[in-house]
């Protein structure tokens, strides 16, 4: 439970900082500090109050590599604006949120520390993948095949069974 | 050398090169680890603990401590693994075929060898000299397909992969939409990390997928239900053109 809690603490904080952006270009959220302590239950409150006062503040803290410069208005600039790091309950945390064409296009958790906040993780994140990225495999280039577990009849219908019988012959 | 031999419901593939693999060695642990945990058999050592005629206290150690590693995987994933069905009835099917990989593995030892069990891989030493083994990944949208190829290398010996479509498999997903993934598959240092991991997250959707891959050595191949792809940095790399 108080994984999800970890979870659901760092999505509101990517929320909190999404909404900076989207205020003001590159603004991103503060050094806010809580109170720390055991914080059940209150992790979206207390993460949610600290960054409207950060917002306001405006601090200068981006290093997106094209971030941060003029654009007061509504439209934020296209790049990766990397926010500071934030405290949360669960330790400190600072997450990257991509811009394209104005507009959010991914949120990235940069690096962030378990709750005994012990050494920073760097991100090991699943990020969408073309297709087209993928290196294009035929079933003579590899050893084996890895899928979903088939029973013994759906081995039958399997490209390992194809694999396996030409192994035989070969 | 290659043999193929049916066990667990599935089929084992292994293939190896040099030395003679101890071939009868891995079928044994594997015969005999369907005969202790099957439940389509009503007089394994599972089903009569499933069905309350032995108590789990007098189980032998070796189910009381393939139980007892299921139920900390529980833990590390938040439940979304876990050896129970919504009905709270026990069953370790989601953790003993790579339990007994595992085991089948330290008997095969070190080595030139690959071992498939019903899509499920681990490994030894590399295919040809200077060469890994690669696992060719099944495109869930059309199984006679391969989505890509995974080189197995460095500290990794193992990839595993769940699906949420496949027929007969015992994943239960949260939520009443359904999985998130069609297809998840895990690269790891070990066959039951690779396993319980590819399962919970199945399992427990995009919150489980960063949850986890942030908390594991993991490389994480993620396939949605609109076969749209997601990968972790170390498994872009692997894949990459």
């Amino acid at each position: 439970m108080r994984r999800r809690a970890a979870v659901a603490s760092v999505i509101a904080s990517a929320g909190v900082l999404i909404a900076g952006f989207q205020v003001g270009a590159a603004v991103t959220a503060g050094r806010t500090t809580t109170s720390s302590g055991t914080g059940t239950g209150s992790s979206g409150s207390t993460a949610g109050t600290g960054s409207t006062g950060s917002t306001s503040s405006g601090s200068t803290g981006s290093t997106g590599s094209t971030g941060s410069t003029g654009s007061t208005g509504s439209s934020a600039k296209d790049g990766t604006f990397n926010g500071t790091t934030v405290q949360t309950p669960f330790g400190p945390m600072q997450v990257a949120a991509v811009i394209s064409g104005g507009k959010i296009a991914d949120v990235k958790v940069l690096q962030r520390t378990d709750q005994g906040g012990r050494s920073v993780q760097i991100s090991n994140q699943a990020d969408p993948m073309l297709r087209s990225e993928v290196l294009q495999a035929q079933s003579a280039n590899v050893s084996t095949i890895g899928g979903a577990t088939y029973t013994s009849e759906g081995y039958l219908q399997s490209l390992q069974s194809a694999l396996d019988q030409a192994g035989f012959t070969g | 050398m290659h043999t193929t031999f049916e066990t667990m419901g599935t089929v084992v593939s292994l293939e190896w090169a040099g030395e003679p693999a101890r071939v009868t060695d891995v079928r044994r642990i594997f015969e005999a680890a369907d005969r202790r945990f099957s439940l389509h058999r009503p007089d394994s050592e599972l089903s009569r603990v499933a069905d309350g005629s032995l108590e789990l206290l007098d189980a032998s150690s070796e189910l009381r401590g393939v139980y007892a590693t299921a139920l900390g995987w529980r833990g590390e994933t938040g439940g979304a693994f876990t050896p129970h069905r919504p009905d709270g009835a026990l069953d370790l099917n989601g953790i003993v075929k790579a339990w007994a990989m595992a085991e089948a593995g330290r008997a095969l030892g070190d080595g030139d060898w690959c071992l498939n069990v019903g899509g499920d891989v681990l490994v030894s030493g590399q295919a040809e000299t200077g060469a890994p083994w690669v696992v060719g990944i099944v495109d869930p949208g059309d199984r006679a397909e391969l989505l890509t190829a995974v080189p197995i290398v460095g500290a990794r010996r193992a990839a595993a992969t769940s699906g949420s479509a496949e027929r007969g498999d015992h994943i239960w997903t949260r939520g009443r939409e359904g999985a998130e993934f069609a297809q998840v598959t895990v690269v790891a240092d070990d066959i039951v990390t690779a396993d319980v991991l590819a399962t919970a997250i199945v399992s427990g959707g995009a919150l489980s997928l960063d949850d986890l891959t942030g908390r594991f050595d993991v490389d994480v191949l993620a396939v949605d239900r609109n076969g749209e792809l997601r990968a972790t940095p170390g498994m872009r790399e692997l894949v990459a053109k």
